[in-house]
């Protein structure tokens, strides 16, 4: 069995939690050994949040460590930044096209790097960026960009299309299952 | 069938298959999620107490009655509970009780990082540490056969990454287990003449559990066919090891941390060339095998601060490990912030454009620290800005200058008695209770002060008006920080007038679902002048967009305080 490590990247509150816990499902359900290391507490309040999905025949640590990821999934443009050096050689760059300014940026002490995604790639790794905010909105809520992005992971993953929409419905609130599918459907075409 | 289980769900599932009924504690990350997941079971009483020696004290109580309990606190926590703590080690237990600590390596959402295990070791109680969630419930029922078994309390240790890690777990069900009451003077009365004859129990106890500690199957010990390293662990290091490792050195892993287990450690020093212990934060393993006269090495490779990973043990051990980008330089950083529509963030910048020093306390409100507000001048620990504020005050004299500021829920915990220390010992104190109605940091538990319990449902709403005039201030004063004309008015005449004042700043926190945003604000860009007055106050809906103020929709809940900021009207409010 192939190991697979996940790296859910954004801005504290962005429902970066919600997505973790649908891969988690998804990938357990698939027969997966699972590990979900999640935040909470501080930088819950707007700070920059990461989460580690890791699935293989055994997993140990819960953590993802440098040069170690599969794929990056990132909610901002700057967190991907941030966090490229987790990437595998190979791996993949998911990101939602949003800027969100944090609060040194806003003060004016920084500088928000306008070229984010460019230096990524000049890394020479693997950028795919999709406005995952217009897609949500499209769905129905500002709220579903993280289901959005899970929609564009999905292409890269060999699972059906029918376990992630199951997976969807076992991790959220009834009233949303409908939209989130939609968001999900939207990011994966 | 196998459930993907978070740490903490995993060891209240446990709490429950032993058949623990009573469940106190103070919330703390990252140890929270246990009791809240606890008073899901509704075989558990669960409760949310002021603080955490109240929590372990009410746990000491139903162990007296004769039912399983548990009390759970992060590390900090442990200290407010010591008190009960190391007397419980003399008096032991009727029905088990297990108390639970959760340690933050690396600070994720503490103010220090210390090692709980000192704690075991000082109070001379067994102490269990899981490294994944299966072994965290199953510890947690092994916590509670030990505690009645050997008539001690247990400690159980968790940390952030077990605690806030989801990985597999398989339930069973609950067993009931319940003792009978019998009075017993001797064991439970911890005056000096019983004490004396109770130390002497707890020495032949440290002993007993040493014997167990060493054939216990929680200490396991893996021999690999190449026997040149030997690997000595616990917890969460033992999960970042076996990633480097694989099978590939021998493993002694350690499910108890507290006795140490001397016949297992020696033989197995024996069979290897080389021994290191692997943990995290203080040597403390090490130290131990050192005292045994064991050659054994640690910390001399590892840091004493900040957690592991997987990549810190294969640098350690000069192991190959994977190739990787550069991190990026130029990439500003994104430390938390007070939300959009926080009702702490007015009061705050009213006391930094009042340029007063102001002690803070340990909540959300701890972030009126940050830029652009840069609004406190200490953070302690719970409690700590009330009877810090009376110390100010008594040595500088500048009465009129200083302010502590508190939340509702840190005030119930252990801001009380510094209250009454400012009454009774007598500074003109002004002392300022930020009410959000409810626990922010630690995602929305009730307290004392809300009129709810942990279930939701209705309880005895403690009035903070009442109790501060109770403790002897007769100035009490609640104002709407949303309010900037009116909040900053009280401010001033408290700080300025002869006695000691409390200031009640109550608006309840924005992320509350009762709360109901209001639509976002509005910036007429003809109007805006770029002053740049509504960035003071440092929200994250507020940005310069061309040279002009902006409002991100989707954050701004119209609460209104930026276009009180504004002296070109520029901001519009309701419609």
């Amino acid at each position: 069995m192939k190991s697979l490590n996940i790296m859910i990247v954004g801005v504290g509150g962005q429902g970066s939690l919600l997505a973790s816990k649908l891969l988690g499902k998804l990938l357990i359900n698939e027969g997966y050994d699972v590990k979900v290391s999640e935040v909470h507490g501080m930088s819950q309040r707007g700070g920059s949040v990461v989460t580690y999905v890791k699935a293989g025949e055994k997993v140990y640590s819960p953590i993802i460590d440098k040069g170690e990821a599969d794929f990056i999934v990132s909610f901002e443009k700057l967190e991907a930044a941030r966090y490229a050096s987790f990437l595998k050689k190979d791996g993949k760059i998911i990101v939602n096209s949003q800027q969100i300014d944090p609060m040194p940026v806003i003060t004016g002490a920084a500088v928000y790097p306008e070229d984010a995604l460019q230096k990524i790639s000049d890394l020479g790794l693997c950028v795919d960026c999709i406005d995952a905010l217009s897609l949500a909105l499209e769905a129905g809520s500002s709220k579903a960009v993280n289901i959005a992005l899970m929609g564009r992971l999905s292409t890269y993953l060999e699972i059906s299309e029918d376990k992630w929409l199951s997976a969807i419905e076992e991790s959220v609130n009834p009233k949303f299952v409908e939209m989130n599918k939609k968001a999900f459907m939207l990011g994966k075409n | 069938m196998k459930k993907l289980m978070l740490g903490n769900e995993a060891v209240a599932r446990g709490l429950y298959e032993a058949g623990c009924s009573v469940v106190s504690s103070y919330p703390g990350t990252p140890s929270t999620e246990i009791t809240e997941f606890s008073a899901k079971y509704d075989d558990i009483y669960c409760e949310w107490a002021p603080n955490e020696k109240v929590a372990c004290e009410v746990a000491f109580g139903a162990s007296l009655a004769g039912a399983r309990s548990a009390c759970c606190m992060k590390h900090v926590g442990l200290n407010v509970a010591a008190d009960p703590l190391f007397t419980m080690s003399y008096t032991g237990v009727n029905g088990g009780l297990v108390i639970v600590v959760a340690d933050d390596p690396s600070m994720h959402s503490s103010q220090n990082e210390q090692d709980s295990r000192h704690y075991a070791i000082a109070s001379k109680i067994p102490m269990l540490e899981p490294s994944d969630s299966m072994e965290a419930k199953e510890f947690a029922k092994l916590a509670f056969e030990l505690s009645e078994k050997f008539d001690t309390p247990v400690l159980l240790r968790m940390c952030t990454r077990i605690a806030h890690s989801q990985s597999a777990v398989e339930v069973s069900d609950r067993v009931e287990c319940k003792k009978e009451y019998v009075k017993n003077p001797q064991k439970y009365i911890m005056a000096p003449a019983n004490a004396i004859k109770r130390h002497p129990f707890v020495e032949e106890r440290q002993k007993s559990i040493a014997e167990y500690a060493d054939t216990a199957s929680i200490n396991s010990v893996f021999y690999s066919e190449d026997k040149s390293l030997g690997i000595v662990t616990s917890g969460t290091s033992y999960a970042y090891v076996k990633e480097v490792f694989g099978d590939s050195v021998s493993v002694l892993k350690l499910g108890m941390v507290n006795p140490l287990p001397d016949n297992l450690i020696k033989e197995f020093a024996e069979k290897v060339d080389r021994l290191v212990v692997v943990e995290e934060l203080d040597p403390i393993i090490e130290n131990h095998i050192k005292a045994l006269g064991i050659k054994v090495e640690g910390k001399n490779l590892f840091s004493i601060c900040g957690e592991f990973s997987q990549k810190i043990i294969a640098d350690a051990f000069n192991m190959p490990y994977p190739e990787f980008a550069p991190a990026l330089s130029d990439i500003p950083v994104r430390p938390p912030v007070m939300c959009a529509g926080c009702p702490h963030r007015s009061l705050f910048y009213i006391l930094a454009k009042n340029k007063l020093t102001v002690l803070g306390d340990i909540g959300c409100y701890t972030l009126g620290s940050a830029a652009p507000l840069n609004a406190i001048d200490s953070v302690l620990c719970m409690g700590a800005s009330v009877s810090g504020v009376h110390g100010f005050n008594k040595a500088s004299g500048n009465e009129n200058k200083t302010v502590c500021v508190i939340g509702d829920s840190t005030f119930m915990h252990s801001g009380m008695t510094g209250l009454a220390n400012i009454a009774y010992n007598g500074t003109n104190s002004t002392v300022i209770i930020v009410d959000n109605s409810i626990t922010g940091m630690t995602g929305h538990q009730q307290n004392p002060t809300t009129g709810y319990n942990i279930k939701g449902d209705p309880a005895t709403k403690i009035d903070l008006e009442a109790l501060c005039h109770a403790l002897g201030i007769n100035r009490v004063r609640v104002v709407d920080p949303y309010n900037l004309k009116e909040t900053e008015a009280a401010v001033r005449e408290e700080i300025s007038v002869d006695e000691p004042s409390v200031i009640i700043s109550r608006r309840p926190c924005a992320l509350l679902k009762y709360v109901k945003a209001k639509p976002p604000v509005k910036i007429d860009t003809e109007k805006c002048k770029s002053c740049k007055a509504c960035m003071k106050i440092g929200c994250p809906a507020i940005s310069m967009k061309n040279n002009k103020a902006h409002i991100d929709n989707t954050l701004c809940v119209g609460c209104g305080v930026c276009t009180q900021l504004c002296a070109f009207n520029a901001i519009g409010g309701e419609e």
